[in-house]
């Protein structure tokens, strides 16, 4: 922008954006960059390898993923030791490949490898200390003078390692309170209150399980039967009262959930304890759509009878309940 | 026969004094399980559940000849216990600790390499080979003995399985689950490999869930290793939308890949029968193995 005039046209306009479904809230203002081109560096986790792994390309500016897949032999990528993290010559072997294919950078691949050296090394050091999964320069300005400029970034900070981070996690929390725009699905920012696991969808038929995997092959069953699941709640090991209380209150919350499917795998525990819970939560909290409960365990013909006595649907095989929850929750079924 | 463990399997409980760890040395042993030693820092010299404790592994492994580690240790302190068990060259450590940091994990299954020893997890149920040894947290009943092999990312996923085949009466040689962390130990492939090893196993059934690249990269080591034994495939997360994490840390659709589509058709591909509800995992197991399986539950 060359005027203030002009800045201020143009923070309006972006301010009344809304990207990806985040209104915008705020504008950052910068002094302009002569760029001469626009590169890639960043830091992700490959699954695969077990490690770390530093990606460079000179197509920088534009979604990585899509340069991937695209043009794969434009991204160069190197995989460091977790010990020693990248070596100095290694991130610039990273950066003479990622050079390759890009001529019009050929006189400058020298200035721009050391450079590199450095920043890799660096970003690398910065993604350790933080926990990140994801850490990443895009674009990475070049200047005409031979300067690197960071002129965007990304970071991913690993949720599990949030208990050493508490300074940054508390930093996010305050910007966000600040302008109101953590952008979190309010359902799932209480689920979160609530200690739970719960991710929100847009169906209406409530899911809770115990174990993520049950959970989420709960969710297929729902929609195998011709359900839309409303969320994914995973109440975790040894499913007491209180806890399938927490969970069906949880669920309930969204007001486009018509019923509510659980499916327990006992192991351990009992069967009859897990329906006396499930009976006094919807008791307490008056609950008054259907619910439909699977159950195995030690005790499971025992906690049947109960939930049966009680007005509450049992059912011993999980395809079984996912079909009757369907039913009970389409359009005109109650 | 069996894979991993045995009833020769020697094994120490790091963690033992906690709640988890006494709960299940407790399962464990009434299971049949060799418990030989625990580790508790501090409270060498005592016993816990009958069981003597010692400071360190390296101790716990020069007294009781320990070769196989379970950790029940808290998730800030886990990697650490993983690397102490390796360092002591314990041939196989299964860690059940969910919510270990995965830059942790990435330094832990670096060092568990250069020791030359196996990992199982971590965020894992453990290991059971019936009649024989249960290292983790499966639950003791649901476990029968028999010709198929489970291999699971899941906990109750594949405890679902192994009742299922079960009360069909079909028992298992050894229940094997790898754990739903993004960085892992064992993966799938290397768990297939020593079922192509054992003679008994004569079935396979594979329970994976969205996220990575795992069950693809078995589905490629089946065809090219030309693994020969049936396998039976059951993905969970077909309606998990990208970009969320389904309750493991591990269970993500990023940047278009880890869909359960992927995972179906490299495993279909492969060979693999794909079944979609745990009933069908044991009709088409029992169908492998020749015989007419009725599901109980």
């Amino acid at each position: 922008m060359a005027t203030p005039e002009e800045a201020r046209r143009e923070a309006q306009r972006i301010l009344s954006m809304d990207i990806r479904g985040y209104p915008v809230r705020s504008v950052w203002c910068e002094t302009g960059l002569d760029i001469e081109a626009e590169l890639y560096l960043g830091i992700t986790l490959d699954r695969d390898r077990r490690r770390l792994v530093v990606i460079f390309s000179a197509a920088g500016g534009m979604d990585i993923e899509q340069v991937a897949a695209e043009t794969p032999e434009r991204i160069a990528k190197l995989w460091p030791d977790p010990f020693a993290g990248p070596l100095s010559f290694e991130m610039r072997e990273l950066a003479f490949n990622g050079l390759s294919h890009a001529p019009q950078l050929r006189a400058r691949a020298g200035v721009l490898a050391s450079g590199l050296a450095s920043a890799g090394r660096a970003l690398y050091g910065l993604a350790v200390s933080l926990d990140a999964l994801t850490c990443e320069i895009n674009p990475l300005v070049l200047t005409p003078s031979g300067a690197l400029v960071a002129a965007d970034g990304k970071l991913e900070i690993d949720e599990n390692a949030e208990y050493r981070h508490r300074d940054v996690a508390a930093e996010i929390a305050a910007d966000q309170s600040a302008d109101g725009s953590s952008g979190e699905d309010p359902f799932e920012a209480e689920a979160r209150r609530r200690g739970l696991t719960y991710v929100h969808l847009d169906g209406t038929v409530g899911c809770i399980g115990n174990g993520a995997g049950l959970t989420m092959n709960t969710l297929d069953l729902v929609k195998q039967q011709g359900g839309e699941p409303a969320n994914f709640l995973d109440i975790g090991g040894g499913a007491n009262a209180e806890k399938a209380r927490n969970a069906l209150e949880m669920v309930l919350l969204d007001p486009n959930v018509r019923g509510v499917f659980i499916n327990i795998f006992g192991g351990i525990t009992r069967g009859d304890e897990v329906a006396r819970g499930i009976i006094a939560a919807r008791d307490e909290l008056h609950i008054t759509k259907p619910l439909v409960v699977r159950m195995t365990g030690t005790k499971e013909e025992e906690g049947r009878a109960l939930l049966q006595r009680a007005g509450i649907v049992p059912a011993t095989s999980a395809m079984e309940a996912a079909r009757t929850i369907v039913e009970l929750t389409k359009d005109g079924a109650r | 026969m069996s894979v991993l463990v045995d009833r020769e399997s020697r094994v120490v409980i790091q963690g033992i004094t906690g709640r988890e760890g006494s709960f299940h040395t407790e399962q464990m042993r009434a299971f049949g399980t060799n418990v030989v030693a625990g580790v508790s820092p501090g409270k060498g010299g005592g016993a816990q559940n009958g069981v003597p404790v010692f400071d360190t592994v390296s101790d716990a492994v020069r007294a009781t000849g320990a070769n196989v580690a379970g950790v029940f240790v808290p998730p800030a302190f886990a990697a650490d216990a993983i690397m102490e068990a390796a360092a002591a060259h314990v041939a196989l450590t299964v860690c059940i600790t969910e919510g270990i940091p995965v830059h942790d994990m990435v330094r832990t299954t670096e060092l568990v390499q250069r020791h030359g020893v196996m990992l199982l997890g971590a965020n894992c149920p453990g290991i059971v080979t019936p009649e024989q040894c249960k290292v983790g947290i499966i639950p003791n009943h649901i476990n029968v003995a028999g010709p198929v092999g489970i291999v699971g990312r899941s906990g109750t996923l594949t405890y679902e399985v192994i009742q299922g085949l079960g009360q069909a009466g079909l028992g298992q040689t050894t229940s094997v689950g790898i754990g739903g962390d993004p960085v892992l130990g064992l993966g799938f492939t290397d768990v297939l490999r020593r079922f192509a090893e054992d003679g008994e196993t004569r079935a396979v059934v594979m329970i994976g869930e969205i996220g990575g690249s795992d069950e693809e990269n078995a589905a490629t080591w089946i065809r090219e290793a030309g693994f020969d034994k049936p396998v039976v495939a059951f993905i969970s997360g077909r309606t998990a939308p990208p970009g969320k994490r389904m309750g493991h840390a591990g269970a993500i659709i990023s940047g278009g890949t880890g869909t359960a589509q992927s995972k179906i058709d490299a495993l279909s591909a492969a060979g693999a029968a794909i079944a979609d509800t745990i009933e069908e995992v044991v009709r088409l197991t029992g169908e492998r193995l020749g015989r007419r399986v009725v599901a109980g539950s």
